[in-house]
């Protein structure tokens, strides 16, 4: 009759553990499950949103027009493990670790697509002291900075491999402080300038893995600021740190702003200003929302040059050819130059997508309400084989500008000094060095 | 003609039950008296018969219960049978069944309640005794159904009515009634009023002047239960003196019963009332003193308990303190400990030369050296180094004196005194003690001393060896010496060798960081030999010893370095043969059968700490891999035995060869998968449950969008276990946890299981929302809960992410964003929570982008709280915060 059990008023019982460990084994094997389940939960969080947002943002930039059906997770793991040659994958589907296995011309092409390329300033924008910053560029040369996976690595505008390099970039070197995923990388947007041997940092991409393509400038240099400092980068050059990387002070658009870059001293050798749109998002190739500007007193390339270092005495232009024989520039869309024939392109064995160089004969560009109407262009051959691209429409009128009637300091100080009387703002604040 | 033949059949049915009652009520005494028959088949169908009666006609059945246990001319048995069955019909220890229980009397006709409750009321005054104590426990329970109802209001009248009768019999049965109903029922549904009557009734009973020692010893008793009740009365310091007088008088009662029920009312007050103690502690040290050196063991044991208890009081409370004296805790500490010490200490040192012989073979023993023991331990973990020096002089006065009992006293003391005072403190002593103990363990002609030492040297490595430990005890002179020492112990007799056992568990333990290259790695191919060696003794099934050496091997591997990956893959064939030969053994009487289930489970343990340690490094798992599937046949056979434990640690196993194997798990999904079901569905015991729950998480991880073809069965059966009563709900908030896994694993085909999902999650969510008047153990689980939920969400938003289907998510936002305002504004979340929560809001961000944009900016979430969550100091939630940060920006900014 177990069943039916009564109940006594009875003592409690009072028995405590005795030589006994206070968890079992089988508790502990418990506990440990649930602290790697736990574990491997956050892990797939992270990489869902780390990781995979920044490849696919790349791919969004590469106008891939097939939806991405892989996960992008696995194809970070394949480009870790795999040394071999993925070669054969179309750019749409590579992510930049994919990228930077790629040898020779394809990931030249991949990697010249990537930077944000700032057109030249041919009139002042817009509210250009309310949304705009500035800052002075260091001479030097344009490039993209990736870590990752305990390396850097560092490719110029046309995608060839500058440096290859430990640094104290998140991953950037095989040191035993791994403050995060090995998977997780960096992309910085640097201009390495020779005679101090160190990366200026003008933008920031992707940090740790977390993607800033889709975020605005204003964002951009505030999370640069605040992250790049703390992870010493910006330490003079150690064993695991072959190269200092350095922030470039911005500036808002105002009369004190402009006169800082324009005049101020840096460390750095200058090559003219750039101009940040603030809320501009990261976009790759050409964009109207940065702005280069140079006159003789900030650079020492006011006028471009030829192969020799000599400024030619007629303006050249390097040009693309197309199917039907029309001429065009880099831009999207593409602005039309002039057209050659189809029997001097056979002559001269050229073909579709070449990239030609022309003078500016005396003739000169003509213009009708602010667009090009006409250009009086001369054929030279064709262009160096290391130019990626055509020129894009605003450099040759800035050039043209400068050998003939040059967007002045002073007028741009003039836009700025006469909006600031009404918006006082308080300048460079929010953004120092 | 068809109304009237309905009228007829209604007559002829109604007429039926009548007749079937009475025959009932004619022949219950048979009924009930052959249910406690020797003859089962009597047996059996006198319980059929019972059985068809409560289901025809329940009223009837109770009422006749009632009316059984209340005429005095019945036979003793079956009246007591008829109380039992009564109060069995009213609860249950299961908790859906105690609800329909509940629900079932509350519906009764009141007529027929209020019959069985004057039954029950009259049966206090039966002479006999087994009646009357049936019925008061019977009462007590219709109180607990009906006194949360305010109904029955007049039954603590009427008890204290018969307080005043004169047979000491019915007060006796009286206080016992109002001792259940005080167990039965939560102090807030008893009017202050009525609790002071109670009190004082009680109290009355328990005073010296009561003549009665049955009267004395059922009020002592019932004290115990209404001392919740007295909350209000123990502020009050008269009442309160009284209660504590009045306690006090009586564990000087001649009757030792009455001695030992008074003092499990002080150890009770110790805890429930510690802060009202003061006034009375010297006088309950000189009580205490007094009982634990002279009085008889049962009394003496709650006299100690009693000062342990209080030492968990105050570990507590200085556990709040966290160390620094500044912050405060709700209740201060007094430092009864600290202020006794010196003659707590030599009081509990005297109790430890009381010892048993053969107690350490005995599972079930308790006396009063074991008692003190552990009071001691408590006592140092309460002061630290102060106790140091109290004790040391006994230990040396005893370690070396012929007597075994001073030797094992000496050295249980040393034993119990490791953890609390610092290692600077300690060690010292332990370096000189370490090579005597290592002798003893050897040379000691006594089992019992052998085995106090073999536990001190575990406790000796579990305190004071490890990485934290500056100066080490165990050093590359010594260690081989320890060893050697340990594992000729292990060949000792089995309470011997268990502890050995245990001691070996903590000094691998201690090298868990050692980095690349453990000390133990020359001697780790004879310690397994040796271990394993154990697990085959014919007697190790005796104390625990089997299970001793399989949990030793585990820690040994699991604290193992690269160095000796190769010797942990040779014990995998070595394993599976072993756990291949139980799966063959035939023919099992019960009694083997249950042996050879532990081992089972044991087994599965051990691969399941094999699987994890070489899963986590690419070589080793590649070379493990070649097992794998003979592995995992050998558990999907397991599963083909009944034993809970069995099967959760056959669970634990798949999980971590889930994790290890990846993708290539697929291919045991087809099989695994009924068992996988078998899992989820097991509610009774829940552990089983809980541990496959977690490891449909591992698989969904591990298979990613292969597991698809079985998430319809997954998701039905977890959106079962969700709605189930009867399922623990600690249970709950993992499920929660792991719809988050699936979704992540099959992204947009999560699609289909939204429309289940979700409301589930979202009526979840508003239960745990707001928390307000729960106590702490209610907030950590609502926080748990939470957690399972912002879990879910965030799985189901990165699930959908960059899917052409976002906008199904659309409708659910609100309610989302909604949610995270109200936990934040509640002010109780944990960490864990709060970095679950910040996430989530990144998630959505992420997920739905522009189109939440003002969603998300109306929130209080993605202001203040974020703003929180971006200064916290806690590194994870920072880190959620400033991608959460993230996201919305983009969001926003698009």
């Amino acid at each position: 009759m177990k069943k039916y059990i009564s109940k006594k008023m009875a003592p409690h019982d009072l028995r405590r553990p005795f030589k006994r460990p206070t968890i079992s084994d089988q508790q502990r094997r418990r506990e440990l499950t649930l602290l790697r389940q736990n574990q491997s939960r956050r892990d797939a969080q992270n990489h869902a949103r780390f990781l995979a947002s920044s490849v696919l943002a790349l791919h969004d930039q590469s106008q891939s027009p097939e939806p991405i059906s892989e996960p992008p997770i696995v194809e970070l793991e394949l480009a870790t493990q795999d040394d071999s040659k993925p070669e054969t994958v179309q750019h749409g589907e590579l992510d930049v670790l994919q990228a930077s296995k790629l040898g020779g011309a394809e990931a030249r092409k991949w990697f010249a697509k990537q930077l944000m390329l700032p057109e030249w300033m041919i009139d002042v924008p817009d509210r250009f002291n309310q949304d705009w910053y500035v800052f002075s560029r260091p001479a030097g040369k344009r490039c993209f900075v990736v870590s990752s996976n305990g390396t850097t690595v560092s490719r110029l505008r046309n995608g060839s491999i500058l440096h290859y390099f430990p640094s104290a970039l998140p991953n950037g070197a095989r040191t035993k402080d791994n403050s995060g995923s090995a998977l997780s990388y960096s992309i910085l947007d640097c201009i390495f300038h020779e005679s101090d041997q160190t990366y200026y940092v003008i933008d920031m991409v992707c940090w740790r893995g977390y993607t800033l393509y889709d975020c605005t400038a204003e964002f951009r240099f505030f999370w640069l600021n605040s992250k790049l400092a703390e992870t010493g980068a910006c330490d003079s050059p150690s064993h695991y740190h072959k190269y200092r990387f350095s922030l470039v002070p911005v500036y808002n658009c105002e009369e004190t702003g402009l006169l800082t870059v324009y005049r101020g001293a840096t460390p750095y050798v200058k090559d003219g200003l750039l101009f940040y749109n603030k809320h501009a998002h990261y976009q790759t190739g050409n964009t109207p929302l940065t702005l280069a500007w140079k006159d003789e007193n900030c650079s020492q390339y006011v006028i471009d040059t030829d192969s020799n270092g000599q400024i030619p005495s007629q303006q050249q232009v390097v040009l693309e050819l197309q199917d039907d024989g029309k001429l065009i520039t880099s831009d999207d869309p593409p602005v039309v130059f002039g057209c050659l024939d189809s029997d001097f392109i056979v002559k001269s064995g050229l073909r579709s997508g070449n990239l030609l160089r022309f003078a500016v004969s005396d003739g000169g560009l003509s213009f009708v309400d602010g667009k090009l109407e006409k250009a009086d262009i001369q054929y030279l051959g064709k262009s160096n084989r290391a130019r990626a691209f055509a020129d894009s429409y605003s450099k040759v009128i800035f050039q043209y500008m400068v050998r003939h009637s040059p967007l002045r300091f002073e007028d741009l100080l003039a836009t700025v000094s006469s909006s600031t009387t009404e918006a006082n703002e308080p300048s460079d604040v929010d953004m120092p060095g | 003609r068809n109304y009237k033949s309905v009228i007829f059949f209604l007559w002829l049915v109604t007429n039926c039950f009548i007749f079937l009652g009475q025959y009932m009520a004619m022949e219950i005494t048979q009924v009930l008296l052959n249910a406690q028959s020797v003859d089962g088949h009597v047996r059996k169908h006198a319980e059929e018969s019972l059985k068809q009666f409560q289901e025809q006609n329940l009223p009837g059945f109770l009422l006749s219960l009632s009316g059984e246990l209340a005429s005095e001319e019945k036979p003793v048995d079956s009246r007591k049978l008829a109380g039992l069955i009564l109060k069995n019909a009213l609860d249950a220890k299961e908790q859906h069944r105690k609800f329909e229980l509940v629900q079932r009397w509350l519906s009764l006709d009141s007529n027929v309640k209020n019959q069985i409750k004057t039954c029950l009321l009259q049966t206090l005054s039966s002479p006999v005794p087994d009646a009357h104590s049936t019925a008061s426990q019977v009462i007590a329970k219709v109180a607990g159904i009906e006194l949360p109802q305010k109904q029955w209001p007049e039954l603590i009248g009427s008890l204290l009515s018969n307080i005043h009768q004169v047979p000491a019999h019915v007060k006796q049965a009286t206080l016992e009634t109002l001792g259940y109903m005080c167990e039965e029922v939560s102090p807030d549904v008893v009017d202050q009023d009525q609790v002071n009557k109670i009190l004082t009734a009680v109290v009355q009973g328990m005073n010296a002047s009561e003549a009665n020692n049955d009267v004395r010893l059922a009020a002592t008793r019932a004290l115990y239960n209404a001392l919740g009740f007295a909350q209000a009365n123990f502020t009050n310091d008269m009442e309160r003196d009284y209660i504590m007088r009045v306690v006090c008088e009586a564990t000087l009662s001649p009757e030792v019963k009455i001695r030992q029920a008074a003092f499990e009312c002080l150890v009770s007050i110790s805890s429930t009332y510690y802060e009202k103690l003061a006034p009375y502690i010297q006088d309950i040290f000189n009580i205490t003193a007094k009982a634990v050196k002279e009085d008889e063991e049962p009394v003496a044991l709650q006299a100690i308990e009693f000062w342990s208890s209080i030492c968990d009081e105050e570990i507590d409370i200085l556990e709040e303190y966290g160390g620094d004296f500044t912050g405060d805790s709700d209740i201060p500490c007094f430092y009864f400990i600290r202020q006794a010490l010196p003659a707590l200490v030599s009081m509990l040192l005297e109790t430890l030369l009381k010892q048993e012989e053969d107690q350490d073979q005995d599972e079930g023993a308790w006396n009063i050296a074991m008692a003190g023991g552990t009071c001691l331990g408590l006592i140092a973990r309460t002061v630290g180094d102060d106790i140091v020096p109290l004790v040391m002089p006994f230990i040396e006065e005893n370690i070396t004196k012929p007597d075994w009992r001073q030797r094992e006293a000496a050295t249980y003391a040393f034993g119990s005194i490791l953890e609390g005072p610092s290692p600077d403190k300690l060690t010292p002593t332990v370096n000189v003690a370490l090579n005597f103990m290592l002798s003893a363990l050897t040379k000691d002609p006594n089992n019992h001393v052998k085995d106090t030492t073999a536990w001190t040297l575990g406790r000796i490595f579990e305190f004071l060896h490890g990485s934290t430990v500056e100066t080490p005890i165990i050093t590359h002179t010594n260690c081989q010496q320890i060893i050697t020492v340990l594992l000729q112990s292990m060949k000792d007799v089995p309470n011997v060798a268990e502890k050995a056992c245990g001691a070996l568990y903590f000094l691998a333990q201690g090298y868990e960081d050692v980095g690349s290259s453990s000390p133990l790695t020359p001697f780790f191919q004879e310690i397994v030999q040796s271990l394993l060696t154990v697990t085959h003794r014919d007697d190790a099934g005796e104390s625990r010893l089997r299970t001793a050496a399989y949990e030793t091997l585990n820690e040994v591997v699991r604290c193992s370095t690269d160095e000796t990956a190769s010797m942990v893959l040779q014990l995998v064939p070595v394993i599976m043969m072993e756990l291949h030969q139980t799966l063959e053994a035939q023919k099992l009487s019960s009694d083997e059968r249950e042996k050879q289930n532990e081992l089972q489970g044991l087994l599965c343990g051990c691969l399941q700490v094999i699987i994890q340690k070489l899963g986590s490094s690419e070589p080793t798992k590649y070379v493990f891999m070649q097992y794998a599937d003979q592995i995992m046949s050998l558990f999907l056979r397991v599963f083909a035995c009944r034993s809970a434990t069995v099967h959760e640690e056959a669970m634990l196993a798949i999980g971590a060869l889930a994790y290890a194997t990846g993708p290539d798990f697929a291919k045991y999904m087809q099989e695994f998968y009924k068992y996988l079901e078998m899992g989820l569905q097991n509610f009774e015991e829940y552990q089983v449950c809980a541990v496959t729950v977690g490891v449909v998480g591992d698989i969904c991880r591990a298979l990613e969008d292969k597991i698809l073809p079985y998430c319809d069965g997954i998701m039905t059966q977890l959106l079962k276990d969700l709605s189930s009563y009867q399922l623990h709900r600690s249970v709950k908030p993992p499920i929660f946890s792991c719809f988050g896994d699936i979704s992540l694993a099959i992204g947009e085909n999560f699609e289909k299981y939204l429309m289940y999902a979700m409301p589930m999650l979202q009526s979840a969510a508003e239960l745990s929302a707001h928390t307000s008047g729960a106590d702490d153990e209610m907030t950590e689980y609502t926080n748990l809960l939470r957690n399972g939920i912002l879990e879910a969400y965030s799985g189901i938003f990165q699930g959908f992410k960059n899917s052409p289907k976002t906008q199904l998510l659309m409708p659910y936002a609100s309610h989302i964003l909604q949610f995270l305002d109200s936990i934040y504004m509640e002010k109780d979340m944990d960490d864990v929570v709060m970095k679950t929560a910040i996430g989530v809001l990144g998630d959505l961000a992420d997920t739905l982008g522009s189109n939440a944009s003002s969603l998300i900016q109306q929130s209080l979430s993605s202001k203040d709280f974020l703003n929180e969550c971006l200064s916290s100091d806690d590194h994870l939630i920072k880190e959620s915060a400033e991608w959460a940060k993230l996201a919305i920006s983009r969001a926003i900014s698009v």
